[in-house]
């Protein structure tokens, strides 16, 4: 998976190394943003109050 | 003869074992991360975002230039401070911020704002509070009890120091008219059910004399298993034209 993904990715390797940093960013932006509040709010009861 | 056309050499390709160690590498690491998240990064993000939405609130009330009702009421103009009978401050609609709580023994950054209702989406998770109150206990400045519930651990940790509280601990809940000083009383553990916690005379079914300050939380921590109460006292008010009390002036001046 990841050595296709390496071979896919254009350009020398200094530039493949950017590109992949570049990935990584943006997946865990997004799971931080999104993904991961989502399975947070979802699957973890997390409670504070009483007798709510 | 269905076993002679699987085969587990083809499984066991190079092709196959690759694709299938990165996928499963990928999900532990994503599982790792997210822990990370949950209960360390994700927590402090949302804490600095949640005392930088309370110390703007605060802000806008430096700036009002409505009259604070406490001033016809009391009728205080010299700066003294008048006493124990502070002004009702009634909450707004569900899930809006109406004060701002500041409690010194939580560190130096320490500011939340306090909002309607214990909703766990709308208040408790929320980037920009962190603090409910109950809408079923007394209101702030009303004799009986003013219960407040925010999260031990994670979505910003609103209550995650309160077993640090000591006897005597001041407690400010600062709303546009001016400083309620409570002062910590005691703590207890309790089971999600006992909602006799928020009672105007907490545990009692007896009318109330004092105004008490009810603090809830989770416990043990990461657990959900039990709760953390706090009961603090109503001490003085402290109106906003008499000036900001030194203890709250020496936090806001980092």
């Amino acid at each position: 998976m990841y050595s296709a993904l390496w071979r896919i990715l254009p350009g020398p390797r200094w530039v493949k190394v950017i590109e992949l940093v570049a990935l990584v960013v943006i997946v865990l932006s997004v799971c931080v943003e999104w993904v991961f509040p989502w399975v947070a709010e979802t699957f973890i009861q997390s409670e504070a109050t009483v007798g709510q | 003869m269905s076993r002679a056309k699987f085969s587990w050499s083809r499984l066991a390709s190079h092709r196959t074992r690759e694709i299938l160690s990165d996928i499963l590498l990928t999900l532990g690491v994503t599982a790792l991360l997210f822990c990370a998240w949950y209960v360390w990064v994700g927590d402090v993000v949302a804490g600095i975002r949640q005392d930088a939405a309370s110390q703007k609130l605060a802000q806008s009330w430096v700036t009002t230039r409505e009259l604070p009702e406490f001033d016809r009421n009391m009728g205080d103009s010299t700066g003294t401070v008048v006493g124990s009978t502070p002004p009702v401050t009634r909450p707004p609609g569900i899930g809006k911020a109406f004060a701002t709580l500041i409690v010194p023994r939580f560190g130096k950054n320490y500011e939340r704002s306090i909002a309607q209702s214990v909703d766990v989406a709308k208040v408790l998770n929320n980037m920009n509070t962190g603090v409910g109150h109950y809408v079923t206990s007394d209101a702030l400045g009303e004799v009986g009890n003013f219960a407040l519930a925010g999260h031990r651990t994670t979505y910003g940790a609103a209550f995650g120091s309160i077993d640090t509280l000591r006897i005597g601990d001041r407690i400010y809940l600062e709303t546009v008219k001016g400083w309620y000083i409570y002062r910590f009383r005691n703590m207890e553990w309790a089971y999600s059910s006992d909602s006799t916690v928020l009672n105007p005379v907490p545990q009692l079914s007896i009318s109330p004399k004092q105004r008490i300050l009810t603090m809830t939380t989770c416990h043990p921590k990461l657990s959900s298993a039990e709760r953390f109460i706090a009961f603090s006292v109503f001490e003085t008010f402290v109106p906003r034209q008499v000036g900001m009390p030194a203890e709250v002036a020496a936090l806001r001046t980092r």
